[in-house]
């Protein structure tokens, strides 16, 4: 390490309360804005986990519909257009709609039921336990394996339940990339068997799945589909019009914002403060420094040194202690929604960069204005 | 032989119109190598302001000052930088030590600043810390040393980079009698020699026997240089 690079280590570290209490500070802003900012991206996944779990690559659906969960039913010649439009490779329907089952020991249960195509199953869970097949048996159905499992008791391969006078019996268990935003438990099924199991509207088809010929042919299909008066949107597409929603549309977004900035000015404020502190505390040392024959850029560089390196060890103990925290939740509470994504920790970085940058830039204009003469005069 | 410090018709005046003042009116002079050389004079007389303009830490508004034969304000302020750095060494009033780094760390400071290698510069410093007789000290923090420690260590710092000129700024004003005057024996018997030139302000008189000239200073100008050695002149 350069020789005043390293006496400015030394200047900072040596002086272990005020370390403390910058790393402190830094680093419970970085907690807060990353614990924040990934439990929005975490509910953000959660709200997508259905087109995630289905892996379509083109959904298509009524325009007014904003999240996966309100689906606004389409008439059966959608499905037949949908079809016919060049470039698609196939199409199917996709039931999506909530029931309320009656278990064995009476209690009644919300569920989301998925009913798939009857004849390709397209965007069929993995099975953990059961065949896919048996999803063609008498009132089928398959649950999903996640946290909000146990809702539906102690379930296994037969156990039955009631869903609007009809029976149904478990015939497999899947596993799932992502469990449901809202807490109740996803079952699977047929197409036909979801609506006729399930009081419905007049038009049944909550969306239809497409799969393209190939990527090109994706903007051709969404001309086509739009022309017919719905929308057809890419699986990333549907995903960032779900996050807009509750990013705009809901206050979720706002209050998270709204959080991260309070976060990030503790951060600030705190950091800044002692920093400033630190700065004066040596002002005079500093003015010594100059007079020995230290120059102005010296000084500035040795400033931006300390901050970076108090913001970088500050960040790095901010994201490990939220990683903690977030595991040790998901441990205790399964259904914990909260991701730490590159995004959430880029943002977070570029923050204590801006903490830092302004911490410094206020000790550096005090560093720069002391004269050597000041010491002189005392 | 050069002279090793030259003022020449130097003024300095703070604040402009009614509220300018004068804090060095034409003040002319010359220090050699090897003597040690007093400013003295009341509070206010502009000893501090004569100082910081030779070391070259305040622009005169004119004159010159000339350190062994370079005028230092003619040098962009980078270069004046490292002229301080190469040729002058500071010892301050308050010592301006730092106090989070060991006594052998704040000897060293210079030499970082000349970009020298970190354990060589200790190394280095340490040494100097063992001719002002505190070796044994080098990894305590100054604050654990006596206030004629403090003073030595600052001595030592600015001996480090082996300048022309130490400028001592009221070295003994924070020591007792008997301190200040093994400071000052120190200083003439060790510190000096012919290739290096002591400029010391002060007030304190009872040190006055170790100079070899004194420059007394009264309101920005000078009113006497007395000459310890051969009488006055």
């Amino acid at each position: 390490m350069n020789g005043t690079l390293k006496l400015a280590f030394k200047l900072l570290v040596n002086d272990k309360g005020k370390y403390a209490a910058l790393l402190v500070g830094i680093m419970f802003a970085v907690f807060l804005m990353v614990q924040m900012t990934s439990i929005f991206s975490g509910i953000l996944a959660k709200s997508s986990s259905t087109v995630i779990n289905l892996g379509a690559q083109v959904w298509v659906m009524d325009p007014a519909v904003n999240n996966v969960a309100n689906s606004i039913p389409m008439p059966d010649y959608v499905l037949d257009a949908v079809r016919s439009i060049n470039g698609v490779k196939y199409a199917v329907p996709l039931y999506s709609g909530g029931a309320l089952v009656k278990l064995r020991s009476g209690v009644f249960q919300s569920v989301t039921v998925l009913g798939l195509d009857d004849n390709s199953l397209f965007g069929r869970p993995e099975l953990i336990a059961g065949k896919i097949e048996d999803i063609y048996a008498e009132n089928a159905f398959i649950a999903v394996q996640d946290a909000e499992i146990r809702k539906l008791g102690d379930i296994r391969l037969g156990t039955d339940f009631e869903l609007n006078d009809h029976r149904g019996v478990i015939v497999g268990i899947a596993k799932v990339t992502a469990s449901g935003l809202f807490g109740i438990p996803t079952l699977y099924t047929t197409y036909s068997r979801a609506i006729q199991y399930i009081p419905s509207t007049r038009f049944t088809i909550s969306y239809i799945l497409v799969e393209p010929k190939n990527d090109d042919a994706i903007l051709h299909i969404q001309e086509q589909v739009k022309r017919l008066g719905y929308q057809a949107l890419t699986k990333e597409e549907f995903m960032q019009k779900i996050a807009n929603y509750y990013k705009y549309q809901t206050g979720l977004g706002t209050n998270i914002f709204i959080m991260t900035i309070v976060s990030f000015l503790v951060g600030l404020s705190i950091s800044g403060q002692t920093f400033y502190t630190f700065i004066l505390e040596n002002l005079e040392k500093f003015g010594a420094l100059k007079a020995i024959g230290a120059k102005g850029r010296e000084l500035v560089y040795m400033i931006l040194f300390q901050a970076t390196f108090t913001a970088l060890v500050g960040y790095g103990l901010g994201v490990g202690l939220c990683t903690l925290i977030i595991t040790a939740a998901k441990l205790k509470v399964p259904d914990y929604s909260a991701n730490i994504t590159f995004t959430t920790l880029a943002f977070a970085f570029v923050m204590v960069l801006i903490i830092a940058a302004i911490s410094s830039y206020i000790g550096i204009r005090k560093v720069l204005k002391i004269e050597p003469f000041d010491i002189f005069r005392g | 032989m050069n002279s090793a410090v030259s003022a020449h018709e130097l003024i300095k005046w703070f604040g402009e119109g009614d509220a300018k003042t004068f804090a060095v009116s034409g003040v002319s002079f010359e220090a050699n190598f090897g003597e040690i050389f007093f400013i003295v004079g009341p509070s206010g007389s502009g000893k501090t302001t004569l100082l910081s303009m030779i070391s070259g830490i305040l622009r005169p508004n004119s004159g010159t000052v000339a350190i062994d034969s370079v005028e230092i304000w003619k040098l962009n302020p980078d270069r004046i930088a490292e002229f301080r750095l190469n040729k002058v060494g500071f010892v301050f009033q308050d010592y301006h030590l730092f106090p989070r780094l060991t006594t052998a760390e704040n000897v060293a400071i210079p030499l970082i600043l000349k970009k020298h290698d970190w354990d060589e510069s200790i190394r280095e410093a340490v040494g100097y810390l063992e001719i002002v007789g505190l070796k044994n000290k080098a990894e305590l923090p100054p604050v654990k040393l006596s206030g004629g420690e403090q003073q030595r260590v600052a001595i030592a710092r600015a001996l480090v980079s082996k300048p022309d000129i130490l400028i001592f700024d009221e070295p003994t004003a924070s020591l007792d009698g008997d301190t200040g005057r093994r400071i000052m024996d120190f200083v003439k018997t060790e510190v000096l020699n012919d290739k290096r030139c002591i400029l010391i302000v002060t007030h304190d008189s009872r040190i006055f026997e170790f100079a070899d000239r004194i420059m007394t200073m009264e309101d920005g100008k000078i009113v006497g240089i007395e000459n310890r050695r051969d009488g006055a002149e």
